[in-house]
């Protein structure tokens, strides 16, 4: 006979397999920020030059700013709709750890954004003629990256949720938060683009991604907190 | 059980009521009445522990609630008005998930779905149930959970006439097993030995 599952995986898996089966049913909101990804993708050529080697030049911190900025857009919806039908406070209420559940949340949260945008990315890599070598360490920061992205605008999306038209305060508070991400998730690209080991920002990325894994379900909790205070 | 001492609290430094005192032990009824603003949403939400109070304290069972959080919100069931049902699923899987919260129960999802009256719409999306049938679903909660406390705020709200009197034999029945009920409603209840608590509208002139 099996061990009796605890309460708290117990928990922990009903909220995954609810935010998944939810992602599902609001597919096209989920895609959004994807769609919004690859349009700007597809608008610089047009825009700016259709030659490869300006291209090539620009594609590194092209993709990783629109990587971040729709990332942006669909931290808002993190807690958003779990405010307005009293499903936070039913989580908040709840005798298992709250950090533990935010972090279920947020996982959830990247794989359906963050994730996703990863395996978009080497399309948008071939539409921007980023050079061969960029595509790996893109995945790769990617990866990390989004990750990182989605636990620190999980602080902002929480404190934010109780404010009405909230996102722009969303953006004032994470903006500066996103900012070493963006700079060393773009320059582990930029580096094996020019023939150098993107091992060194990569290790930072890691690094930033393993501090706010750590930090950020505990300050999302306690924003979360102060938010329903209200 | 649930006992408050001078309890006061205040929003943006207005009080919305001070000077409360209460206790209700095991088996107790408490119908919190009073006109719309007066703060029965308020006070609820302190005794769920969602807010704390500006003054006084609160004590589960003889010791205060902030220092036993995790125990008291395992003993504790709180439907606010809003009560967490989501459109997008099916009754099934919203309670599903709901029950995994909480302390587990003695019935199963789809005993307690049959037991509200929503028989054979278990697997229909929540989004298309009447507001009616959707408190049902968050009602059928009460069933599922082994909670000793039930904090339920306008609980009657868009439930027929049978509805209500299942719900009120279901709530004398947790009071008969020893469980507290304090409740929020605008109707008159057929709770024989329920107490009384009327807050006033604070600070008006």
């Amino acid at each position: 006979m099996a061990a009796p599952e605890l309460p708290v995986t117990k928990a922990v898996r009903a909220l995954l397999a609810r935010d998944l089966t939810l992602a599902i049913r609001h597919r096209g909101e989920m895609a959004n920020p994807l769609i919004f990804f690859v349009m700007v993708a597809t608008l610089v050529p047009l825009g700016v030059t259709p030659e490869a080697r300006e291209l090539a030049r620009l594609a590194p911190g092209m993709i990783w700013v629109m990587a971040l900025l729709s990332s942006l857009l669909s931290a808002e919806t993190l807690f958003l709709s779990d405010h307005r039908d009293g499903t936070l406070e039913q989580l908040v209420l709840s005798p298992q750890p709250l950090w533990l559940l935010v972090l279920a949340k947020v996982l959830v949260h990247w794989l359906v954004t963050g994730l996703p945008l990863t395996l978009l990315s080497p399309l948008l890599g071939v539409m921007l003629s980023l050079p061969a070598a960029g595509y790996g360490p893109m995945m790769a920061s990617l990866a990390l990256g989004t990750a990182a992205l989605s636990l620190i605008g999980a602080i902002g999306a929480a404190l934010t949720v109780a404010i009405p038209r909230g996102g722009l305060l969303l953006s004032l508070i994470v903006m500066p938060l996103y900012m070493p991400v963006l700079i060393f998730g773009a320059s582990a690209v930029q580096q094996a683009v020019d023939g150098m080991a993107p091992s060194g920002p990569l290790a930072v990325l890691g690094a930033l991604l393993a501090f706010s894994c750590l930090m950020s379900p505990f300050a999302t909790a306690g924003a979360l907190r102060v938010s329903l205070h209200g | 059980m649930l006992e408050c001492r001078e309890i006061a609290y205040e929003r943006d430094y207005v009080p919305v009521f001070s000077g409360l005192s209460l206790s209700l032990s095991g088996g107790d009824m408490l119908q919190v009445s009073g006109p719309n603003g007066a703060g029965k949403t308020t006070l609820l939400r302190l005794l769920a522990s969602s807010l704390t109070p500006s003054e006084g304290e609160i004590l589960w069972r003889g010791i205060p609630l902030g220092q036993r959080f995790g125990e008291f919100r395992n003993d504790m069931l709180y439907l606010g008005h809003q009560p967490g049902i989501k459109g997008a699923l099916s009754p099934r899987e919203n309670l599903a998930w709901l029950e995994s919260l909480g302390a587990p129960g003695r019935e199963t999802v789809d005993a307690a779905l049959a037991a509200v009256g929503l028989a054979g719409l278990e697997d229909v999306p929540c989004h298309t149930l009447s507001a009616g049938q959707q408190r049902r679903v968050a009602l059928a909660r009460l069933r599922l959970s082994s909670a000793a406390l039930w904090i339920l705020d306008e609980p009657f709200t868009a439930i027929d006439r049978d509805g209500v009197a299942a719900l009120e034999a279901l709530i004398l029945e947790h009071a008969r097993q020893g469980g507290i009920v304090v409740l929020t409603t605008h109707q008159a209840l057929g709770l024989p030995g329920v107490r009384l608590l009327a807050l006033e509208p604070h600070g008006r002139a």
